[in-house]
């Protein structure tokens, strides 16, 4: 793996100049992506906030051939191109080894790409899947998805005088991707660089399809004070939130165990969408999410133990 | 030219000549109606006998998307659909053209849901009809392959880069039995050449953003050379035309003209209806009486200035449908003829008849009552609203 030093050296293919609010922590996911990457790449993004804050006609922030044809087929999109790849390096026409990056929204993952996401690990393509997963549509407005976060608020499961937020927990989509048997799966926060680096250059160098899943702070969503954006991933690291791993053939290595693990409030604390949880009367929603966030990591140390 | 006389169907030959231009990528699903050349061409794949990376997808909307992943690159790029699957398509159609990718897709015209239907009409295509794709419809066999064939030249001409579909007639032509004539396999890849360079997402030194945000600033401007380009093409697809007819014989236009130049009476249609009322015009010829017959090949772009002329002498033209506009006047098609003949100072008179939804057969009597219904017309000199013929009301 490089050192800071080195990828800082590193010509940078996702580049200044984007419209991403401060604090976002796509930008930040999209640049150490990129930066991880020391060779020819393809880049396709999903609608979505990237693609719209980063492609502004006549301006670009990928220096690195870039696609975007719609929201809920960017796996799909860079099928046909790592094919037509395959083909065409055959026939003598490319001579580069070249790299294919899907990068997709929660939205454009979880839920109206979950098809053509699963149609894609299914058929193996050579790419590597990047969810810049900020739990919801953060894009068109703030709506819930099925990466929202039990409790949260937003602006169609808002929490109102009878419903506190958003019903239901987040759907595993690790669980899902991992059950396709593909070669490469993990999970990341853009606010440890090494460790996004590091599994980012695994995932290029898999022979097949790789998915990561990055928590990515949304400070108008969530919201948060925008200087707080990599500390707050961090936070959900150290309260089993969002635990650091990942599955390599099947094999499950947790990459960071929190010497404490800290309470969910903690990370609920930093975020306006989950405001009302914290007041009297909600100490049951609180308790029921600190519940499941134990179930989940107590089900990841298992897997990680036996498998 | 070399070339040998086969007996396929309409599957069949389109999946001959896919075969024959050996595409670099091939991304398609079977959606119900699933049509059969995708699944021949799978056989080539599986037999090595084409050099086509195949994608085999999990929905048309994943094989149209695929295909403009994969034309993005430069890869000659081909899927077939038909129905319900192009309908899924429908998002990606409109991208595909728009990223200006020259996509090669063989239709099998089918109808709609719902009632859910897997027999011949033209809703499908006709609702695909402002995406920017160009589409040429066939009367027969012969003419799916030489369309299809043409098809690639077309779209990937530096002038046009726009997707093109050729279609077939559902059941009627798809899995009918028919003779054609078609060529050897090394004269269609010197016909079609490599494709022609143009931007491409494999291009490291001077990388592209395809498929940027565009706003209030330039959506217009790259809306509006779609719409240049989809005229330009005009020209082209004649060009294309000509050089095909030089190897083959055979010469295709905008449309094709059965007895029309004397013709009083005429019926515009598209499709294998042609081939039924072609047998009708002769017939009635044969009574003397003034008819003829104009099939639209090329739908779009639309040729309204040469269609305007060769009708315009007309005195009743019925314009058949074989898909219903539900705008409570019209179908697609009879649109297209009264605007192209409104700048006609002869204004000839005009009524539309909807026909053959749902692969309703359309026999020889029902071309017979459009053209009694185009005698009446003149007999009490006035056209009644649109007719619905073969149909139970």
């Amino acid at each position: 793996m490089p050192s800071i030093k080195e990828l800082a050296k590193r010509k940078e293919k996702f580049v200044s100049g984007h419209r991403l609010c401060p604090g976002c922590g796509a930008g930040v996911i999209a640049r150490l992506v990129m930066l991880a990457i020391d060779k020819p790449v393809v880049v396709g993004c999903a609608t979505g906030c990237l693609e719209v804050s980063s492609t502004i006609f006549p301006y670009s922030s990928w220096d690195t051939p870039f696609i975007h044809s719609a929201f809920e087929n960017v796996a799909a999109t860079i099928s046909g191109a790592e094919s037509a790849y395959k083909v065409l390096k055959k026939q003598g026409k490319i001579d580069k080894d070249i790299v294919f990056v899907a990068f997709g929204g929660d939205g454009g993952t979880y839920d109206i790409g979950l098809q053509s996401l699963s149609g894609a690990a299914e058929r193996g393509h050579r790419m590597l899947y990047v969810c810049y997963n900020n739990q919801a549509y953060m894009n068109t407005g703030i709506q819930r998805s099925s990466a929202t976060p039990r409790g949260a608020s937003t602006t169609t499961s808002p929490a109102g005088k009878v419903i506190p937020g958003k019903l239901q927990f987040s759907k595993d989509i690790m669980s899902i991707m991992i059950a396709h048997n593909i070669p490469y799966a993990a999970q990341t926060i853009p606010g440890r660089w090494n460790d996004i680096v590091n599994k980012v250059e695994k995932a290029i160098n898999t022979d097949g399809f790789s998915f990561i899943n990055v928590l990515s702070p949304c400070r108008l969503g969530w919201p948060h004070k925008p200087e707080m954006a990599m500390e707050i991933t961090r936070i959900a690291v150290e309260t089993c939130f969002w635990p650091l791993y990942e599955c390599e053939n099947g094999k499950y290595k947790l990459n960071y165990k929190p010497k404490e693990k800290k309470p969910i409030t903690e990370w609920l604390k930093l975020q306006g969408r989950f405001a009302h949880l914290l007041k009297p009367g909600n100490e049951h929603i609180v308790e029921e999410i600190q519940k499941e966030v134990d179930r989940r990591w107590e089900e990841l140390l298992k897997k990680c133990e036996t498998s | 030219m070399p070339s040998k006389r086969v007996t396929k169907t309409g599957n069949e030959i389109f999946a001959e000549a896919m075969r024959q231009i050996n595409p670099d990528v091939v991304a398609a699903y079977p959606i119900t109606p699933a049509t059969e050349i995708v699944q021949i061409f799978s056989q080539f794949v599986a037999d090595g006998i084409v050099k086509t990376e195949y994608v085999a997808v999990e929905s048309e909307h994943s094989a149209m998307s695929a295909c403009i992943g994969s034309a993005a690159t430069g890869a000659r790029t081909m899927t077939g659909t038909s129905s319900q699957g192009l309908a899924l398509m429908w998002e990606m159609l409109y991208i595909a053209a728009g990223l200006r990718l020259p996509i090669i897709m063989a239709v099998v015209n089918r109808a709609l849901s719902a009632p859910i239907n897997i027999h011949c009409d033209h809703s499908d295509t006709m609702g695909a009809r402002d995406s920017g794709w160009i589409q040429i419809y066939s009367e027969n066999v012969q003419e799916a392959y030489d369309n299809l064939v043409q098809a690639v030249k077309i779209a990937e001409h530096p002038e046009v880069r726009l997707p093109v579909m050729a279609t077939t007639d559902g059941f009627i032509l798809s899995h009918c039995l028919e003779v054609a004539e078609i060529l050897d396999d090394e004269t269609v890849q010197k016909f079609i050449g490599e494709p022609p360079k143009r931007p491409t997402i494999f291009d490291f030194e001077n990388p592209i953003t395809l498929g940027a945000l565009d706003l209030q600033d330039y959506y217009f401007e790259h809306r509006r050379q779609v719409a240049e380009t989809m005229k330009k093409s005009i020209r082209v697809i004649d060009e294309v035309a000509d050089e095909y007819a030089k190897l083959t014989g055979r010469k295709y236009s905008f449309f094709e003209s059965y007895y029309l130049d004397d013709a009083e009476y005429a019926i515009v249609l598209i499709g294998s209806t042609a081939g039924t009322a072609k047998d009708v015009v002769d017939k009635l010829r044969n009574e003397g009486k003034k008819v003829g017959l104009m099939k639209i090949r090329v739908f779009r772009p639309f040729d309204y200035l040469r269609v305007r002329k060769a009708l315009e002498n007309i005195k009743i033209i019925g314009v058949m449908d074989r898909a219903d506009g539900l705008n409570s006047f019209c179908g697609p098609l009879f649109s297209e003829i009264c605007t192209c003949l409104y700048e006609s100072e002869k204004k000839p008179a005009l009524m539309n008849f909807i026909y053959g939804l749902g692969g309703r057969e359309v026999r020889e009597e029902d071309i017979e009552t459009v053209f009694e219904e185009l005698f009446k017309i003149e007999k009490q000199g006035k056209t009644v609203n649109t007719k619905y013929i073969g149909v139970r009301e």
